[in-house]
């Protein structure tokens, strides 16, 4: 009997190795522009050709400008230099080496995590890499990904395979119903609440039961997404009926081959009894709207609680982490986060721009207007393809007239590599994954939540409970 | 990549657990192409004052007088004590990069985020697990002491004190293979290209579809 995981590790080890790592075949390798010029240089000076060049599929994300005027002209017209020749290299290597690339002026071009799935390049069964910790969004596909560092993509550029150790399994299983108001946005911060952020560490993460399955592809693509902010380099969705129903017809998915990659698809689930290390419970019924408070995702209450005080700190270093952090913050103990004012807020990145997120926010913001007191409000869509969707749908209309500015897509606000960023002390509400000090702009605070949350917030200029929100 | 065999280095602490990679180098410096340079940015939000932007010269900016990296004890330092889940959230390799270039060979801490960890082997530089109360004792005794020093020997994965104790730690063999050589894991890989052919070829048969139709 074996795990999902173990299926998926199995299926793909070339060589097992004396010191129980093993050599492990990557079928699909996901590219963009801030982790491979170094790999690519590495590969050159080494005199290596790619091993496989059509497991290879980049597209330039992390600092390209989402201002529709800097992208009408645009690598040259990338007013960052520094960015402007990232982008540039991207380019240059792929027609060097023959890489298929989404440039910045295809329609296809997006957030590398939205890309790869949009278009069926992200299928059942495949080992996917990536030099990008948000890797294990494919997870949600049944798909072993995981983020990799720059030596390791020149390696898997060379080589199609990594050197691994394999990981432990760990289960968690969401059951129940989702009360109204809470999305997969909201599981995920909740279980990254209970488990923490070092709670997956050395485990990939399958995430199972009814409420789980409930979800769209879009939603548990969401949760195995911040897997790694539990601590997980793999977060894992067995395959059903939704995701066969997401992929068929999408251009990188099995034609000529479908019915025989469904069957084999099937088969990818975790068996009846099969042996997890560590065993997670949740029931959905008791999941809120979650907002996280401080500098790790970790720190994190319902919409309708306070910032804790030091009296609940589990450690003495959970304490001092939390002052820290009410400090950078500037938050008190005890405070409700309904009270915190909101200067900006970011509906985008990898974790929350698909269409289903859009659609999310662009049904609570309908008729609506953007808190005076909010200065800048705005909707990165995850890639071309779901920006021409949304405006196909008239969503882009909504933002709009509630004030929202409507973006072209890329990573931005996420991380700040762009001109998109908070200034110091601003309080932001961010559909993104990471709260991180400084993450989206030096001195900046970062407040996580769900797409539908983040534009409540705008309307309201301060977070609130959407279940009993009245507009 | 260059070898560890035996090092003997002064100290610095870290001493706060959750130490991220936007902390160890923060992103705006993740633009260059280049593998080096990136020593001057280390920690750059709490080693400097002022808004760091990539291409400026650090030597001018000014130094946050309490982050110890800036203390005149510290200075040279080569091994870096840290506290739990060390260098964990963002992938990038930019930040044992950093680390290197700004002169650290080698890190103890109770733990580490996974990604962190491996990228440190790949970069010369080893993340040595040792237990809380192990380092708890370092920290003692670093704080105690200026002028700190131990001797890493990864020959016989041994953390060893001045006054003669010694910390066993352990590390993968492959790992502590290429470490102690200074070896390059793709060229090792490249060593079994026929057994990653065949395997190809047998996938290629069940699966034709991850191949391309
Ligand atoms: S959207 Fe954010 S988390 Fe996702 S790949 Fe881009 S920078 Fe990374």
């Amino acid at each position: 009997m074996q795990t999902l995981y173990d299926k998926l590790w199995q299926q793909h080890v070339v060589k097992e190795r004396d010191d129980g790592t093993a050599l492990l075949y990557i079928d699909r390798h996901l590219l963009h522009e801030v982790t491979s010029p170094q790999a690519f240089e590495g590969l050159r000076l080494a005199g290596r050709k790619p091993w496989r060049i059509s497991a290879n599929l980049a597209t330039p994300d992390h600092n390209v400008p989402t201002d529709t005027e800097e992208r009408k002209s645009g690598i040259a017209g990338i007013s960052d230099q520094i960015s402007r020749i990232q982008v540039q290299t991207l380019n240059d290597n792929c027609e060097a080496f023959g890489i298929t690339q989404f440039d910045m002026q295809d329609q296809r071009q997006g957030i590398v995590h939205v890309v790869g799935p949009e278009q069926g390049a992200t299928l059942p069964g495949m080992t996917i890499v990536c030099g990008d910790s948000h890797t294990a969004t494919h997870g949600a596909f049944a798909a072993l990904a995981h983020g990799i560092g720059t030596s390791e993509v020149e390696h898997v550029l060379a080589t199609q395979c990594l050197i691994q150790r394999k990981m432990k399994n760990m289960l968690v299983r969401v059951e129940g119903d989702l009360p109204l108001g809470v999305t997969a946005k909201d599981i995920v911060l909740h279980v990254i609440g209970v488990i923490g952020t070092a709670g997956g560490n050395g485990h990939a993460i399958e995430f199972a039961g009814s409420a789980i399955r409930s979800l769209s592809m879009e939603g548990r693509m969401t949760i195995c997404n911040m897997a790694i902010e539990a601590g997980a380099r793999v977060g894992l969705v067995a395959v059903d009926q939704t995701t066969i129903d997401y992929l068929q017809g999408r251009p990188f998915a099995p034609k000529q081959h479908w019915q025989q990659a469904v069957d084999y698809w099937r088969t990818l689930i975790s068996d009846e009894g099969a042996q997890f290390d560590k065993v997670v419970e949740i029931n959905a019924a008791d999941i809120q709207p979650q907002v996280t408070w401080g500098t790790s995702p970790e720190m994190v209450v319902p919409v309708t609680a306070q910032v804790p005080t030091l009296a609940q700190a589990k450690s003495e270093t959970q304490a001092r982490d939390w002052q820290r952090a009410y400090q950078y913050m500037g938050l008190q103990p005890g405070q409700a986060i309904s009270d915190i004012r909101l200067d900006r807020v970011f509906i985008g990145s990898c974790t929350n721009s698909r269409i289903e997120d859009l659609r999310q926010a662009a049904e609570v913001a309908k008729g609506k207007k953007v808190a005076a007191s909010v200065k800048q409000a705005m909707v990165v869509p995850g890639s071309g393809l779901v920006k021409a969707q949304a405006e196909a749908e008239g969503l882009h209309q909504i933002f709009i007239e509630a004030g929202f500015e409507w973006r072209e897509p890329g990573c931005s606000m996420c991380l700040a590599m762009n001109a998109d960023r908070l200034g110091a002390g601003e309080h932001c509400a961010s559909t993104s994954n990471r709260n991180f000090e400084g993450r989206q702009g030096f001195g900046g605070r970062t407040h996580l939540v769900s797409p539908a949350m983040a534009a409540a917030a705008a309307i309201a200029g301060h977070f609130v409970d959407l279940r009993s929100w009245e507009n | 990549m260059k070898a560890l065999t035996v090092h003997q280095g002064l100290v610095a602490p870290m001493d706060r657990a959750n130490v991220d990679t936007d902390m160890i180098i923060p992103k705006q410096f993740l633009k260059s192409i280049k593998r080096s340079g990136f020593g001057p940015n280390l920690f750059d939000e709490l080693r400097y004052l002022d808004v760091g932007e990539p291409g400026q010269d650090c030597s001018q900016r000014p130094l946050n007088p309490d982050f110890a990296l800036n203390q005149a004890r510290y200075q040279g330092a080569s091994v870096l004590l840290a506290r739990e889940n060390f260098g964990c959230g963002s992938s990038r390799e930019h930040a044992p990069w950093a680390l290197e270039d700004f002169g650290f060979r080698a890190i103890i801490a109770p733990s580490y985020a996974d990604i962190f960890y491996n990228n440190c082997f790949k970069n010369g530089l080893l993340p040595i697990v040792l237990s809380e109360a192990e380092v708890e004792q370092l920290f003692q005794a670093l704080y105690a002491q200026p002028g700190f020093e131990l001797t890493i020997d990864l020959q016989q994965q041994q953390v060893r004190l001045a006054d003669g104790q010694v910390m066993p730690f352990s590390v993968d063999e492959f790992r502590r293979y290429c470490l102690l050589n200074g070896l390059d894991d793709i060229g090792l890989t490249l060593q079994d290209a026929e057994l990653i052919r065949e395997y190809e070829q047998q996938r290629a048969a069940q699966a034709p579809w991850f191949f391309g139709e």
